[in-house]
């Protein structure tokens, strides 16, 4: 049981992980340019199919770092030619951009790479069993993954505090206009950290690809959860996004383990349970099959309690 | 406060004086469109017209109430469509209890029920959600979609799981003798229930609770410094656009005699904000003309191509970007040209421009078009229809020549469009003014 | 007498820094009120905080005789307190008579309505045409409040805070930025709108403020240093050393 628990941690902070390499992109985004960016896991998308071809062609590794440089030069441009020009109607036209640019590129991914999943795999080195726990093997992709995102962490968290892009951009964070009293030439400024942030979402959906599935609907899939991350952390907290995301992938990846039901619990426990009427699936309901819901439950309450979310100080 | 930009996705709000005439000419546009309405059916005589005209009723509805939200109230919600899915599965619930020996519940009354579910739901889900409006306003609308997009999943019992509810409309108990058999029947019900709701909603925005709403979107601080709860007047909106997107909803259950999960979800909500947007969120009949245009793109262009939902995308992207104030606003822009007599100096330099976009978008489309044909397609299959003519997909001809076509077309833009914008200046210039 | 406003040691802190330390003032219904003091001093503070913007750090505030301490903008304007804003704060999308009908709409007995029409409102209309008159914007009434030029947005900020009737009025510089003669037209407007009425002034104009006001409050760091008549405050050692420091030509 112990080890089955600590399989399931193990797993929740890969995941976890995975959420924070995308959250960060997107939190710094938001706190910097106050846009919250519909289209961040459409970048994820495109960084694991872009590496699902480049793979074919050339290999996993060489796809590794150019999939996400293609990607963040995308991004570049879509913040260059898109964001910068619908701007100045304000920050609801600019969510509603973003929004318009998941749609599409959900749809180009449809017409270029076509609906099926594809079979996007983790390269052959990797393809063995790390270790056992209780009967379940931890493939070494899945460290491979853990690997890669904790080096993300550990650079960003390098850039944030010994650099002088990172105090500049961490107090840009606090003191959105300062940038530009400092001098900095403010658009390239956010295409730069737009093209960043989005080439960082691409590195997640090329490492993600394998395990979580490469098909066009992955970008809707991942998205919400990393919108709730980015909520619940609060908007534009980078520390806030590395909790929540830890604390999210945790939560998801054992309560799909827990086969409990408000029924079960409440039989257990020597309760009467009238099985009918309305409400008989709120009886039947486990702990697994709420999952999905827990992200949204957590955001709206989270919301209700502090708008602000955990750990932000702005709420727009 | 600075200044209204000048492109922008809002209209002024000019208050309409209580004179006579006003009033009558604002009856007659009324009457007009009841009159529209009625004979509609009678002048398309396509068979397959209706069922779509049905459907633009539905969207129609459901749109309006979303700019309720949004233009009138200045909330961006992604999540609208859960009040337009829960009176939907509500009032099939509803309209599955009545019958013989049931209730007593004829099938007109039943878009009020649907409403009501819309209501009751608005009304729990607004209490917190519109503490604030912005960015928190819509990650919550966001919050609460998933949430009862996710249930929808797992309540089997009210959401009728894969399969979804399904409910007749004729076993319902009669009313005044009506019966609803045909979608020709059906359609004077949604027309009637449109026009009635359009109305109200029209109504709504004139109301003391109405124009606070567009006070509230413009400077909640000062609205609550001349006695007005911000929190309050969006929580009224709220609820009416929940109770007329509930309305749609009990429409849809009619119409259809199905609801499933997908009635509300992401990609409903999506859509609702997709239409809204491109008919112009800044004018009462944008989302009119949204619903509508966007209804008929749908339903064409999906028995045409399998990329249907791109070219949709695109449209909105291009709308967002170049035409903030969407068709409404579009045709708003040039009503000082018209009142000045000289819309018909625009026809030449607005042909040209539209004859060259033409180009541009064939080119374009084509391209797509032969993407798509030759990434889902078997390889055996080497050539597609494609503009009423035969094109060898599998050859590099065509791709040259809507490439070229594409190219040349976009030349031509750049060149018409300035051309077609002096003149729109020009025509728009008050008359006397030099 | 009760007072129309009573702060009784108000204190407020912002992030820990003390902006306004202790002001006790009570202000006799129907006076005119000016408040004067540096830049900085906290005057506008001391109206966001009696207009409910913001919460006290500790001292109670009275409107009337009744405790409004904590009470949110909206219901302290229910009770018939309104104020103007030191930057235009307008609505920039509605016409200028929008505005105005929107000001006067609580005051009326409209509230959340949504089963009568505002343009069929007889009295919201008459109320709105008569402001516009006396703002002399009648015949911008159609016009987008957002593209008036700034005086007229001054002159609209005092319109909507004028037009729902509150008896206590707060204006924060209703002639900062003007010009002479525009400064006179809105004296002049103050002097009419607000007559029979309280009414409280932030202003650094000081013939305006001695023009209009029949007391004068100067705040110096969060501290009402003097309260007197506009005379004896002309004459206060006190005042001139902490103020005024060289002496003002008035008129
Ligand atoms: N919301 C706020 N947060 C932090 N400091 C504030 C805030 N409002 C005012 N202050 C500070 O309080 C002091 C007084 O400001 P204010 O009341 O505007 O002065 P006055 O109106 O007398 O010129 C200033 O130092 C200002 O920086
Ligand atoms: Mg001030």
């Amino acid at each position: 049981m112990l080890e089955l628990a600590l399989f399931s941690l193990l797993n929740g902070l890969v995941f976890g992980m995975l959420l924070f390499m995308l959250s960060s992109g997107l939190t710094l985004i938001f706190g910097m340019m106050g846009v919250l960016n519909f289209a961040h896991a459409s970048f994820y998308m495109l960084g694991a199919y872009f590496a699902y071809t480049l793979g074919a062609s050339v290999d996993f590794w060489p796809a590794l770092l150019l999939a996400p440089l293609l990607v963040g030069g995308l991004g570049a441009l879509v913040e260059r030619f898109g964001l910068r020009r619908v701007h100045r109607f304000g920050h609801v036209a600019e969510l509603i951009f973003t929004f318009g640019v998941a749609i599409l590129v959900e749809e180009v991914v449809q017409l270029v790479w076509g609906r099926p999943a594809k079979s996007y795999e983790a390269p052959a080195v990797l393809d063995f069993a790390l270790f056992r726990l209780a009967d379940n093997a931890f493939p070494a992709y899945k460290g491979f993954m853990l690997l890669v995102a904790v080096g993300i962490f550990l650079f960003l968290f390098g850039v944030f505090t010994r650099t002088r892009a990172g105090l500049i951009i961490q107090a840009s964070l606090t003191h959105p206009g300062m940038v530009a009293m400092l001098g900095h030439n403010v658009p390239r400024v956010f295409m730069v950290v737009f093209g960043v942030g989005s080439a960082l979402a691409g590195l997640a959906g090329v490492i993600a690809g394998p395990v979580l599935g490469t098909f066009p609907g992955m970008a809707q899939v991942l998205g919400s959860i990393v919108f709730v991350v980015v909520v619940i952390g609060g908007l534009g907290s980078l520390t806030g996004a590395f909790i929540a995301s830890l604390a999210i992938g945790v939560i998801q990846t054992s309560a799909v383990a827990l086969d409990l039901s408000l029924g079960t619990t409440a039989a257990s426990l020597g309760l009467p349970v009238d099985g009918g009427g309305a409400l008989q699936d709120l009886w039947r309901v486990t702990i697994a099959q709420v999952a999905p819901m827990l992200p949204y439950l957590l955001l709206v309450l989270v919301l209700i309690v502090r708008p602000t979310g955990l750990f932000g100080t702005r709420e727009t | 406060m600075s200044a209204p930009a000048p492109a922008t996705t809002r209209h002024v709000e000019v208050a309409a004086t209580a004179s006579w005439t006003h009033r009558l000419r604002r009856l007659g546009v009324w009457l007009a469109a009841g009159a529209l309405l009625l004979a509609l059916p009678h002048v398309v005589r396509n068979p397959v017209a209706v069922p779509v005209m049905n459907q633009m009723g539905i969207a129609v509805v459901f749109a309006l109430s979303y700019n309720m939200l949004l233009g009138q109230g200045g909330m961006l919600s992604f999540g609208h469509a859960v009040y337009f899915g829960l009176g939907g599965f509500i009032a099939a619930h509803v309209l599955n209890l009545a019958g013989p020996g049931g209730l007593y519940l004829p099938v007109p009354v039943l878009p009020l029920v649907g409403g009501l579910g819309g209501l009751l739901f608005a009304a729990l889900f607004g209490s917190f959600s519109t503490r604030r409006a912005g960015t928190v306003f819509a990650m919550i609308s966001l919050g609460v979609g998933e949430l009862i997009a996710a249930s929808s999943l797992i309540f089997d019992g009210f959401f009728g799981g894969e399969e979804g509810v399904t409910t007749n409309r004729t076993r319902a108990p009669l009313l005044l003798g009506l019966e609803f058999t045909t979608d020709r029947q059906v359609y004077y019900l949604i027309a009637g229930w449109a026009l009635v709701a359009a109305a109200l909603m029209y109504s709504f925005s004139r109301t003391p609770v109405g124009r606070m709403a567009n006070a509230v979107r413009d400077n909640a601080e000062r609205a609550e410094f001349v006695g007005y709860s911000a929190r309050w007047v969006r929580f009224v909106s709220f609820c009416a656009a929940g109770f007329f997107a509930g309305v749609a909803g009990g429409l849809f259950a009619i119409n259809y005699e199905i609801l499933t999960a997908e009635n509300l979800g992401l990609n409903a909500s999506g859509a609702v904000l997709l239409m809204t947007y491109i008919g112009g969120i800044g004018y009462f009949v944008g989302p009119i003309l949204g619903a509508v245009v966007f209804t008929f793109l749908q339903s064409m262009l999906s028995d045409y191509t399998g990329i249907w939902l791109l070219y949709l995308g695109i449209m909105f992207l291009a709308t967002v970007l170049f035409v903030p104030a969407g068709l409404a606003g579009l045709i708003a822009m040039h009503l000082p040209a018209w009142r000045a007599g000289r819309l018909r100096t625009l026809a030449a330099p607005y042909a040209l421009t539209a004859l060259v976009a033409l180009v541009t978008a064939a080119g374009v489309i084509g391209l797509l078009e032969l993407v798509h044909f030759v990434v889902s397609t078997s390889p055996s299959r080497t050539t597609m229809r494609l503009f009423w003519m035969t094109v060898p997909a599998r050859t590099l001809a065509p791709w040259l020549g809507f490439a070229a076509a594409a190219a040349a077309g976009a030349l031509g833009v750049r060149w018409a469009a300035p051309r077609a914008a002096a003149a729109f200046a020009a025509a728009s210039r008050p008359p006397g003014a030099p | 007498m009760t007072p129309a406003i009573e702060l009784v040691d108000v204190h407020k802190d912002f992030g820990g820094t003390p902006i306004i330390r202790g002001v006790s003032l009570a202000i006799e219904a129907g006076t005119r009120q000016a408040l004067i003091g540096p830049n900085g001093a906290g005057k506008s503070t001391l109206f966001n905080l009696i207009t409910g913007k913001h919460a006290v750090s500790r001292g109670r505030i009275r409107l009337k005789g009744e405790d409004i301490t904590g009470l949110r903008p909206y219901a302290i304007n229910r009770r018939g307190l309104s104020r103007s804003f030191q930057v235009t704060n307008i609505f920039p999308w509605l016409s200028v008579l929008e505005n105005v009908r929107c000001s006067v709409l609580w005051a009326l007995g409209y509230r959340y309505s949504f089963w009568q029409r505002v343009e069929r409102a007889r009295d919201v209309q008459e109320r709105a045409d008569a402001v516009l008159e006396q703002l002399n914007l009648t015949a911008r009434r159609h016009v987008p409040a957002g593209v008036l030029s700034y005086a007229e947005q001054r002159a609209l900020e005092i319109g909507i805070t004028i037009a729902g009737g509150a008896d206590v009025i707060l204006l924060d510089e209703p002639t900062s930025g003007m010009s002479r003669s525009e400064t006179e037209q809105v004296v002049q407007l103050i002097r009419e709108v607000t007559a029979g009425k309280t009414l409280v002034m932030v202003e650094h104009d000081m013939s305006v403020v001695f023009d209009l006001a029949d007391r004068i409050a100067v705040l110096v760091y969060g501290e009402v240093i003097a309260h007197d008549t506009p005379e004896r405050i002309r004459a206060s050692a006190a005042v001139q050393e902490a103020y005024l420091g060289v002496p003002q030509t008035t008129g």
